[in-house]
């Protein structure tokens, strides 16, 4: 005897992100979740980018790693709230981590919310963490197939950044195969070319986030109308 | 790999249903995992078997389908299976198409044991 559920495996993330996007609607809040391997340069970009924002800024961060608050000890130098979720060996943050710690955290909107996920490319695509966008991070001292190898975040990510471009002239490394295989994957996915050492590309990528959150406040405007 | 962490969610998702069914078995749980999911098929059963072993799910059956990526044509509504990453719909050639299968982890149907007739 069979009897139908269809639910999703994770559907009690889905229903905590759902929440969370909510909340982030209510109060302006824009989230994105930076995703990338191990040392592709996310806690660099976001340094880069906490130091490019006045210090009167609604900016907080949230970072994981599964040991040590080392990220969030790096990042608290700019002065904008950080908290270290630290997920004691799990592969990725899940919506119950980021809603107990924003709550914790007390940070209301409108303003900022960046989230760093735990360096990995594979599982965190899989928990909704209630963003308005997954951003995929991609190092020059990578491989260009990673788009290809790694199908899953480069399909659910909105942007893919390609960071060290600085490197670029010591590695053999194509940036226009890289993008040729993330839109193999992905045929819409925004690119930004940047190098946090340098500050080379960062214009576009504080463009791209207020365009992205021009778009996120119009269509929930649209949607509340 | 996370396929312990989907594993368990499984069976939270069947211990809540099998306490609906206190005087029937759950025989098998059928679950649909998408090339997208970065779900491994072999380490989630791994994963099933090691959580089940020696509790009183260590019956239970673990039926995968694998869902392969699909995309529909937004010129000519096909829908087609991509293979080797050729997005180019098969029918039109147009470029643009969207997504829409090779994503799912989601939890089917049960299998439950037929009910004894009671006399």
């Amino acid at each position: 005897m069979r009897e139908v559920v269809e639910k999703k495996v994770l559907s009690e993330n889905d229903r905590l992100a759902a929440e969370l996007r909510e909340r982030y609607r209510e109060q302006n809040i824009l989230c994105v979740n930076l995703i990338s391997s191990p040392g592709s340069g996310k806690t660099a970009l976001l340094e880069k980018t906490l130091s490019s924002f006045p210090k009167e800024s609604c900016v907080a961060v949230l970072t994981g790693d599964i040991q040590t608050d080392n990220d969030a000890r790096r990042l608290a130098r700019y002065g904008f709230p950080v908290r270290q979720i630290v997920t004691g060996g799990t592969c990725h943050l899940d919506a119950r981590m980021v809603d107990r710690h924003l709550n914790e955290m007390g940070f209301r909107g409108p303003g900022l919310l960046l989230v760093e996920n735990v360096g990995n490319l594979v599982c965190p695509s899989s928990y909704d963490l209630g963003e308005a966008a997954k951003i995929v991070l991609l190092s020059v001292t990578e491989g260009e197939d990673k788009p290809l190898k790694y199908p899953g975040i480069f399909l659910r990510a909105s942007l893919m950044i390609l960071t060290k471009t600085d490197l670029l002239p010591h590695v053999e490394f194509s940036p226009e195969l890289a993008l040729e295989n993330a839109r193999k994957v992905h045929p819409e996915i925004d690119y930004i070319a940047l190098s946090s050492r340098t500050g080379e590309g960062f214009d576009e990528w504080l463009s791209w986030l207020n365009a992205f959150q021009r778009k996120v406040r119009r269509e929930a405007a649209t949607v509340s109308s | 790999m996370h396929e312990v962490g989907i594993a368990s969610s499984i069976l939270e998702c069947v211990a809540e249903k099998a306490k609906r069914h206190l005087d029937v078995k759950v025989l098998a749980v059928g679950v649909r995992i998408g090339e997208l999911s970065n779900v491994d098929k072999d380490a989630l059963k791994f994963a099933f078997e090691a959580l089940t072993l020696g509790t009183p799910l260590e019956h239970l059956k673990l039926e995968v389908e694998w869902c392969p990526r699909r995309q529909k044509c937004l010129a000519c509504a096909e829908e087609f299976f991509v293979h080797d990453l050729e997005l180019a719909c098969p029918k039109c050639g147009a470029n643009h198409s969207t997504c829409i299968g090779g994503t799912e982890l989601d939890i089917a149907y049960l299998e439950l044991e037929e009910p004894c007739v009671k006399s």
